[in-house]
């Protein structure tokens, strides 16, 4: 019976018929949108614990059919198209975003090999070789939904809010990428159900931990999420990009936000945190349900990281703009590259089969050069502080204060 | 014209449905892009069609190629041009007129010599040309195959490449470099110092407000001090510029009503 024993993931879905691939394109798609309603709905109870308020509590059993109520009701609004506007573009842009969004979900494996409707198969759309870059790719497409939005507007604070955005998703995109590359360089492959197989010993958020701070900072920075949602600060920006959208290309803009979180978290489920696979001790429960249960795995991690963001934007402030670009470029990316050649010497080193003192040696010189490095740092910071602390001689101030009266009234004289 | 290619077996099926929908699409896409009038129009038409060159790519099974099209291409150049667009504000049409002196001339040659380098090109590789070892090329894997040739047969010019790719954005970043940005930025702690440690604490809970003690609380209406002479920093500095200040005095009473000052809380 079981013919698929041995298939790797890309051969099993492989041989999927036209109807269970275009039912797979339709549940995700179902799950999408039933997971943006849950996690606005489930944003806005748990940033209301953090601000010790209640948080929308009135439709529906705990207020779970808030989010469905106002997107009928955003639905419902009247469809403004500013005179300014770019017609056709200012239509394309909110569909470019969600279409983006969605289209990232293809190559996450939601599942192991599972029993689908009577056919062994694996809940993943497709398995390219290249599927992380796939992702990488389409995030780069999603992002002209921001920038077309913010000039097809005809208006100011959307363009600047679209050139901003797009100017940080495109600085943290490096990061990302990079970040990625001592993944490839330990699973040996950019597919991720690959990555996920090779992740079986240990999840890589262990064995490349500073690929996986990396990837998820710049995940936060890659969403336009609080507290890097610069594109949109209502202070400076009114409401960045999509100043001029309402109705129900507003409601677009908001769909693709909710989903595009949960889709960059899906990826680092995935490459970082052992994708659907089961935490560790518990491997036992990955074939209860002939598999399905792998899928309750997936689903707890990917809300895992959903729970951070939104705890991120119950926490920090926003950044400054040009902080924030100078953390990308200065901090973020250098570190990455370096980081990467030492996963890439670690790891030619083994695959060598050097002895185990020239690992331990190298290793050693690396943590010696970075505490070297880093105490460096710490000293020049130290000496700029003291000598900003360093305020000199304190002058006596002058205010313009008027005249004094002719006869000075002093408090003592009327006690 | 479908079947005909299919009869000679060189697309199959559905490769064929998908390049007979994406291919007209990607040509009426790049004659658009010389004909419309805007240039962000022309440039998201030249995106469309480079992303129908990467479904092309991944179609003809070299999905590394593809992928990489979208995230450089599109991705990346395209973006940065579009900044250019939007940022120098283009929104007019372009006018025809020639700006560098022979400008016509040398477009006209180049655009010849590409053409024939394509249709040579093009010829070389469809007739009489079999093509053959595309499955032994791709044999341990698109990614590997191509990575393996870059970065053994091809390293040289594969970092000449990049080498010269660095130098010119070091050479833009020298030639866009201007000495005016450079320092002169105070940081927030050398402001918050200036204002709380400088020679005058006036300032410190911030500039005064328009129109007070002038009996008018427009925005051009400069403050009054205590002494009745007008605080010059109460008004936008924009406004002084302009000229766009009203007087003070005009809203003065003509005498102050007399106060008694023996009773002076009646």
């Amino acid at each position: 019976m079981d013919t698929t024993e041995g298939m790797t993931t890309a051969e099993l879905i492989g041989q999927d018929p036209g109807w269970i691939i275009a039912l797979k394109g339709l549940i995700i798609f179902a799950v999408c949108i039933f997971l943006t309603l849950m996690s606005v709905w489930g944003e806005r109870r748990i940033v209301a614990v953090m601000q010790m308020r209640i948080g929308p509590n009135r439709v529906g059993k705990f207020g779970l059919l808030q989010a469905l109520a106002d997107g009928v009701k955003l639905a419902l609004k009247e469809d403004l198209i500013p005179k300014a506007a770019d017609r056709i573009v200012f239509i394309i842009a909110p569909v470019i975003s969600v279409t983006a969004c969605f289209m990232s979900f293809a190559v996450i494996p939601f599942t192991g090999k599972v029993n689908f409707f009577g056919r062994e198969t694996a809940m993943q759309l497709t398995d390219i070789p290249v599927g992380v870059l796939y992702f990488l790719s389409i995030a780069s497409v999603g992002v002209y939904g921001i920038v077309l939005a913010g000039w097809s507007s005809g208006s100011t604070y959307p363009l600047l809010g679209g050139l901003r955005s797009s100017a940080q998703v495109i600085s943290y995109e490096v990061a990302m990428g990079l970040s990625l590359v001592a993944v490839f360089i330990y699973a040996g492959s950019m597919s991720t159900s690959d990555i996920v197989a090779a992740q079986d010993q240990w999840w890589y958020s262990v064995v490349l931990f500073p690929s996986f701070v990396i990837y998820a900072i710049s995940m936060v920075g890659e969403t336009n999420r609080a507290p890097f949602d610069l594109a949109e600060a209502e202070g400076e920006l009114v409401g960045g990009f999509h100043t001029e959208y309402s109705s129900l290309k507003f409601a677009l803009f908001f769909l693709a936000e909710y989903v595009n979180i949960i889709a960059v978290s899906a990826l680092a489920t995935t490459l970082f945190l052992g994708g659907y696979r089961a935490f560790p001790g518990l491997g036992f429960t990955e074939s209860w349900l002939g598999g399905w249960f792998t899928l309750f795995w997936f689903a707890i991690k990917v809300l895992g990281f959903f729970f951070l963001f939104v705890w991120l934007r119950g926490t920090l402030p926003r950044l400054r703009y040009d902080q924030f670009m100078k953390f990308g470029w200065k901090v973020l990316i250098p570190v990455s590259l370096a980081w990467i050649l030492v996963v890439a010497t670690l790891r030619t080193l083994s695959l060598e089969g050097a002895p185990q003192s020239v690992v331990v040696a190298f290793t050693g010189g690396i943590v010696l050069i970075v505490l070297a490095v880093s105490s460096l740092f710490d000293r020049a910071r130290d000496k700029n502080e003291i000598a900003a602390r360093d305020i000199g001689e304190v002058s006596e101030p002058s205010f313009p204060v008027p005249a004094l009266p002719a006869t000075k009234a002093r408090l003592e004289d009327h006690v | 014209m479908i079947r005909l290619s299919l009869e000679i077996g060189q697309t199959q099926k559905p490769e064929a449905i998908l390049f007979y929908i994406l291919a007209p699409l990607a040509v009426l896409a790049s004659l658009g892009m010389l004909v419309v009038k805007k240039a962000v129009h022309s440039a998201l038409l030249l995106a469309w069609v480079m992303i129908t060159l990467a479904i092309f790519y991944i179609a003809l099974d070299a999905a590394f190629l593809g992928i990489v099209q979208i995230v450089v291409y599109t991705g990346a150049v395209m973006m940065l041009f579009l900044f250019i667009l939007m940022l120098v504000g283009v929104d007019a049409p372009d006018s025809l007129t020639e700006n560098i002196k022979g400008h016509r001339v040398v477009a006209i040659v180049a655009a010849l010599g590409f053409g024939g380098l394509l249709i040579s090109l093009i010829g070389r590789a469809t007739l009489n040309h079999v093509s053959v070892g595309l499955a032994m090329a791709n044999e341990s894997g698109n990614v590997q195959g191509l990575a393996s040739l870059i970065f053994t047969q091809y390293v040289f010019p594969f970092e000449v490449v990049s080498a010269l790719l660095i130098t010119a954005a070091l050479g833009a970043m020298v030639l866009a470099h201007s000495q005016k940005s450079a320092g002169a930025r105070l940081s927030q702690r050398a402001l918050s110092s200036a204002r709380f440690r400088g020679d005058s604490l006036a300032n410190a809970a911030g500039l005064p407000s328009s129109g007070v003690f002038a009996r008018h609380n427009a925005v051009d209406v400069p403050a009054l001090l205590p002494d009745g002479t007008l605080a010059k920093n109460s008004i936008s500095g924009v406004l002084n510029a302009r000229g766009d200040i009203q007087d003070p005095t005009q809203y003065a009473l003509g005498s102050l009503p007399k106060v008694d000052d023996e009773s002076g809380d009646k």
